[in-house]
């Protein structure tokens, strides 16, 4: 009858744990639905040049893909440290998002330019097949050309190493 | 003047659901506007928790909202709208997840619940039958209670 006595104390500290277990989560984690798929196919102007670009051209080594607009304030933030990423070897790759192009032209020549190439989807359309659900956000893309990590927010250089260097082999 | 008050109050307080959504649609159908309303219902904001796209007023759920509309009117079927954008948002923009290896535990807790409760009561009625008296213990009780009154009035 020991056991019978202690079953309230055990299902509540089991319940305890579950819930001490909960408050750990991030519930505004929300990993991205194409992790592990390929890039989604787009045809889009080249930021400040004549041509165009579609998923395919981007294949070949792994490159971060940065979500950014000139209206977004966390993308003013970010941009120092993309900077130096971009200086340090990391291919990053733009995607201006339901912006304005001449007023990111104007950004990038204000602020420096991190990006090897910039596209510009003015209506969202990429950035819809692609999941993407505010600015700024950063994926990963590996050589294939497959979305292998979504981060949400700045990129700082805690995010890099912690979460995106690993997919460079720890560095650039 | 009473009535008028209590009428204006309804308007109010019904018209609240209405209050989250800025831009509004022409449908070609009643119909399609009725599965647009419980579709926008049913669709979870991607930026904000806890928000349906019918209340949310966040740059992406405007966009939700556009895309339903337009998938609406192309003839497209309620699931292959919502397949479409779980395709791109995940299995997070549903408020009705499917059942898969993740929600399977949320699907079956209602019955998991249910049947731990119904053995919980099972035990308890089995309980009391076994404590109850047999009527042979029944008739000695009887007994002894009969001597005792009998006793007490002598």
């Amino acid at each position: 009858m020991l056991l019978k006595r202690f079953l309230p104390l055990v299902a509540f500290a089991a319940l305890v744990l579950l819930l001490v277990r909960g408050l750990a989560l991030d519930p505004t984690a929300l990993p991205s639905a194409r992790v592990g798929q390929p890039l989604p196919e787009f045809d889009l102007q080249v930021l400040g040049g004549e041509y165009r670009r579609s998923a395919s051209q981007w294949h070949g080594k792994p490159a971060l893909l940065n979500v950014w607009a000139t209206w977004c304030f966390s993308c003013r933030v970010e941009h120092p440290y993309l900077l130096d990423l971009a200086e340090s070897g990391v291919t990053i790759y733009g995607l201006n998002y339901k912006d304005d192009p001449a007023k990111a032209l104007t950004w990038l020549e204000e602020l420096g330019n991190p990006y090897a190439e910039t596209v510009v989807d003015i209506d969202g359309d990429f950035g819809f097949d692609l999941g993407v659900y505010g600015a700024p956000e950063t994926y990963v893309i590996d050589a294939a050309g497959t979305v292998q990590y979504r981060h949400v927010g700045v990129v700082d250089e805690r995010v890099w190493t912690e979460q995106l260097a690993p997919f460079f082999g720890g560095g650039p | 003047m009473k009535l008028f008050r209590w009428l204006l109050l309804s308007v109010v307080l019904c018209s609240a659901a209405a209050w989250g959504v800025i831009e509004t649609y022409e449908f070609s159908s009643p119909a399609l506007e009725a599965r647009y309303k419980a579709l926008s219902q049913e669709l979870r904001c991607p930026k904000c928790q806890n928000q349906n796209i019918a209340d949310s007023n966040a740059p992406i759920s405007r966009d939700l909202r556009a895309i339903v509309h337009e998938k609406l009117e192309t003839g497209a079927t309620d699931s292959e709208i919502i397949d479409f954008l779980v395709d791109r948002y995940g299995e997070f923009v549903r408020y009705r997840p499917g059942l898969d290896r993740n929600t399977l535990w949320l699907w079956s807790a209602p019955l998991i619940l249910l049947l731990m409760a119904m053995t919980v009561v099972l035990l308890q009625i089995r309980r009391d039958r076994a404590s109850a008296m047999s009527p042979v213990q029944e008739a000695r009780a009887e007994a002894l209670r009969q001597k005792f009154q009998d006793e007490g009035s002598q």
